[in-house]
């Protein structure tokens, strides 16, 4: 691909939005070329402060993230934003719609708007994310807000990325009964009752509070729960500040480190496992020889299970070619 | 195992100007997406500056715009040479909407593309966007 990465950065981190652009597009575009923008960028990283906002679809999460972006720059932060939307597992494309909420920030020299698909990750993040968060950070943002799609149960992805996550939700969707499901409570570190103005707010407020209250954790029993209305810039500074507050009480104690650590030991993994995948596995399951092979599995002339522990005796014993 | 390495086409679909039908613009943004697209959709009333904006910050193959209002002798020249001015002059850029046959040359002669009008099939603008960016 021929990137300069040093050259992009070094004009990124003056403002130059385009080169900030070209090196998340280097981390999209995966293999040799993410991994260069990756390596060279790494010693920049690390100061950014990241934010993880998740909730279900129609929550108003990209209307609150323009509210939060409008916040933390009047205090002269410089702001990165991930928008992530669902790619479609049919047709590999995808709508992002989520700057149509953002449009203000748009010509603000100070925050930088990505959109990005899943890509066929099957949790809310793709390891080509968690690289643009990375990107947004060497660049100079003092803080990263990643979107999720959040389709309520299987957003466990986005507490291995971000230092401080909340979770959207609005009145009525019956969440009281939802959030008690595995996953939706492990991944928050607050909640957020969004579209406040609408009936039934304060009492999916009160039901939050009444389930964090049974919490063991004393951690989750004092998890905030807060009423917001986005669209009216109603409980933003609120939001802001407690946000604010949590981070810094999970530095203290050493949270921080430890989301941090997760994240790299989740990037390497993910980033390990694309890679194999692309160098070891697919070259063998494309192959004519493979083809042979599975059409005597479904012949069942062989067994299947024999080749897998066949294959990864190979692998590691370095036969495979 | 990973589709993270097959190259994506990205597409910005915008409503430059003060129009506000977007059915157009919505029904091409979902035949690219069918068609494999990433299509970051930006929605009503974006001035060229932001349109411009947007294609630089999330580095799109192409721009299309969508313009029922008549501006289009205007808006679509400003986009195509404010991306050229910004070192983006590589970015596609292509309409549609109500855009009257006799324009059609100028906007072409002006760094447009090219132009769909109404009635034609998405497979059309998809087909382009393929051989242009495949």
């Amino acid at each position: 691909m021929g990137l300069d990465v040093e050259a992009l950065l070094e004009k990124a981190q003056q403002g130059d939005k385009r080169s900030t652009a070209r090196l998340i597009s280097g981390v999209e575009a995966g293999g040799e070329a993410a991994e260069t923008v990756l390596s060279r960028l790494w010693p920049h990283t690390g100061r950014a402060k990241v934010i993880g906002i998740t909730g279900p679809p129609g929550s108003g999460k990209s209307t609150m993230t323009d509210k939060l972006a409008k916040y933390w720059r009047a205090q002269g932060l410089r702001i990165g934003i991930v928008a992530i939307d669902p790619t479609s597992p049919f047709s590999g494309g995808a709508i992002l719609g989520d700057r149509v909420r953002m449009s203000d920030l748009t010509l603000d020299a100070g925050v930088f708007v990505r959109s990005m698909g899943t890509r066929g990750q099957l949790g809310g993040l793709s390891s080509a994310c968690v690289g643009a968060v990375n990107v947004l950070d060497a660049c100079g943002c003092d803080l990263v807000i990643i979107e999720t799609v959040g389709v309520g149960q299987s957003e466990i992805e986005v507490v291995n990325v971000a230092d401080v996550v909340a979770v959207v939700t609005v009145p009525g969707l019956g969440d009281d009964v939802q959030a008690i499901k595995a996953g939706i409570f492990e991944i928050g570190d607050l909640f957020v009752v969004n579209k406040a103005d609408r009936p039934g707010a304060d009492r999916t407020a009160s039901e939050l509070r009444s389930m964090l209250s049974l919490e063991e954790d004393e951690r989750k029993r004092r998890m905030p729960v807060l009423l917001v209305t986005a669209a009216q810039n109603e409980g933003i500074e609120k939001l802001c500040q407690t946000m604010e507050r949590l981070f810094d009480s999970m530095q203290e104690s050493g949270m921080i480190e430890q989301r941090r650590s997760a994240r790299l030991r989740q990037e390497l993994l993910t980033l390990i496992q694309d890679e194999f995948g692309r160098r070891v596995i697919n070259p063998v399951l494309t192959s004519p020889a493979f083809q042979e092979d599975f059409d005597n599995f479904l012949a069942r002339r062989e067994n299947p299970y024999l080749w897998v522990g066949d294959m990864m005796n190979k692998i590691t014993e370095g036969r495979l070619l | 195992m990973s589709e993270q390495s097959e190259k994506k086409i990205r597409v910005l679909i915008a409503k430059p100007g003060l129009d506000g039908h977007d059915r157009g613009a919505k029904v091409v943004a979902r035949a690219l997406r069918d068609a494999g697209f990433e299509v970051i959709y930006t929605g009503l009333r974006q001035t060229p500056e932001q349109i411009v904006a947007a294609a630089i910050e999330e580095d799109v193959d192409a721009v299309g715009m969508s313009l029922l209002s008549g501006a289009h002798n205007y808006l679509f020249p400003k986009v195509v040479d404010m991306l050229k001015e910004q070192g983006a002059g590589d970015i596609l850029v292509f309409g549609g909407g109500v855009i009257p046959e006799e324009d059609i040359p100028g906007l072409k002669e002006a760094g447009v593309a090219e132009i769909f009008t109404p009635g034609t099939p998405t497979d059309a603008t998809v087909e382009f966007l393929r051989q242009r960016l495949g």
